[in-house]
């Protein structure tokens, strides 16, 4: 599809992992990628709506610059999921309305 | 490259030379328009995108008369440049608001658009004064310190960027040169017109048009003119996309189309320096709060500063050279609002050879004038 993330996860041997929570589901991840890494690995290419047009938006540059994974993590709006580290227990909802 | 003779040489791909090289395109002229990098100062890509009139022009009528005409052929130049390039610039003109935090400043307004509207160049229907209440329903989010504010039906906004955009497009699909990464120092006049020599070539026209900006000061001279520009910087701060709150600009605040909102009132006379500064940027945030308090909901997600072309009195300079005949020298720092002039008007005069008489208010003389 024409918004599929073109990040793919690279072979890895079986590390150390954590787990937190996206919309009320359970997400587990290696220990030491971004929020914004664990979502598109876990399959969730949206993680929020445009705030104008309300197509679905996800993860695209996963550097900082492109402010296309912005979610809600620990009750704070507009966080880069890019730049969070995932954690045990962190509590992250989609922005859906910015 | 080898000397490929153009008809005009713009000097300058910003928002005046891309606008003056459009029109001089449409009219079937061959153009080259001469650029610098992309670490250029550039206001064409760090200003607001205002197309603005309320006030313009209180102590210059030449000078609210040609905003105000420009403001109202505004469609046609969004429509065209969408024909051409195939880019929506983004264009809306539902009006804009002057938002008043005491009855005070409340009743200066009032005057001044009267003075403006009423008297000086009367155009009745263009203005109102708004009560809170009426603010209100236009703009169900303002603080509860605005106690009115001043509406002008000509003002809107466009995507600035887009704007730029559409402007390159369109000059090389009607078959512009474009030659970016060329710092000019002179144009050399010589009988046959003027030449400019780059590091891979001399480059040749009949007729030159200065719209380098700031640079202009430097250049004006090697064509007999004098463009005393100077730069007074704005920054402006950015936030994240937002659903739409604002449905009119304010000059200090406004929400793109795509959802975030730019905050910017800053007059900072910093030299060449296009930096930020956390103190500026603080008081800007302060005043647009005072305005739109849910604006404190939003993060700043970046911030710039950019440098205003600015004329000794602050209006265009729009220059012809009487010592070699061809030569254009046009300095503004609305070059949004004004850009219909520069495309049709402007570039109309380029063509003939002579700007009209019409824009004799705009030259260099009423400088001299002021300074006697």
């Amino acid at each position: 599809m024409k918004n599929d993330s073109r990040f793919r996860q690279l072979e890895a041997e079986e590390r150390d992992t954590v787990e937190f929570e996206f919309d009320g589901q359970r997400v587990r991840a290696p220990r030491g990628i971004s929020v914004a890494a664990a979502l598109l690995r876990a399959g969730y290419a949206q993680c929020r709506s445009a705030p104008v047009s309300g197509a679905p938006r996800g993860p695209y540059c996963l550097m900082g610059v492109c402010f296309e994974c912005v979610v809600e993590i620990e009750g704070l709006g507009t966080r880069q999921a890019c730049l969070i580290e995932a954690s045990d227990g962190l509590r992250v909802r989609s922005s859906l309305s910015g | 490259m080898t000397d490929t003779r153009s008809d005009v040489l713009v000097i300058g791909g910003g928002l005046i030379g891309a606008c003056v090289a459009f029109g001089l395109l449409r009219k079937n002229l061959k153009v080259t328009i001469v650029d610098q990098g992309d670490n250029a100062h550039r206001a064409a890509r760090g200003n607001f995108g205002l197309v603005w009139v309320q006030s313009k022009g209180s102590t210059f009528r030449s000078y609210a008369a040609l905003t105000r005409r420009s403001a109202e052929i505004w469609p046609q130049l969004a429509e065209d440049l969408r024909e051409v390039s195939g880019i929506d610039v983004g264009f809306q003109q539902a009006g804009g608001l002057t938002f008043c935090h005491t009855e005070a400043e409340f009743a200066q307004r009032r005057d001044l658009m009267r003075h403006q509207f009423d008297a000086d160049l009367p155009y009745p229907d263009a203005y109102r004064m708004l009560e809170r209440d009426e603010v209100a329903r236009m703009v169900p989010v303002i603080g509860p310190g605005v106690v009115g504010a001043s509406y002008c039906k000509l003002d809107g906004c466009v995507n600035s960027l887009r704007l730029l955009r559409a402007l390159h497009g369109a000059c090389l699909r009607l078959g512009g040169r474009y030659l970016p990464g060329i710092d000019v120092t002179a144009v050399q006049p010589s009988p046959a017109g003027f030449t400019l020599p780059t590091a891979s070539g001399s480059l040749s026209a009949d007729r030159v048009v200065l719209a380098a900006g700031l640079g202009n000061a430097r250049l004006a001279p090697s064509v007999g003119l004098e463009t005393p520009v100077k730069p007074m910087r704005g920054q402006i701060l950015v936030t994240a996309r937002s659903a739409p709150l604002l449905s009119l600009p304010t000059h200090v605040i406004r929400q793109m189309d795509e959802g975030t909102i730019i905050i910017g009132d800053s007059q900072e006379d910093v030299g060449f320096d296009e930096g930020t500064e956390l103190g500026v940027l603080g008081n800007i945030a302060a005043r647009a709060l005072a305005s739109i308090p849910v604006l404190a909901k939003l993060r700043a997600v970046r911030a710039w500063g950019a440098l205003r072309v600015m004329s000794p009195d602050g209006f265009p300079l729009y220059q012809q050279s009487a010592r070699h005949h061809g030569a254009f020298a046009f300095s503004v720092h609305s070059g949004v609002t004004l850009a219909p002039i520069h495309a049709f008007q402007l570039a109309g005069a380029v063509a003939l050879g002579a700007l009209p008489e019409s824009l004799a208010p705009f030259n260099e003389e009423r400088l001299a004038f002021q300074a006697a």
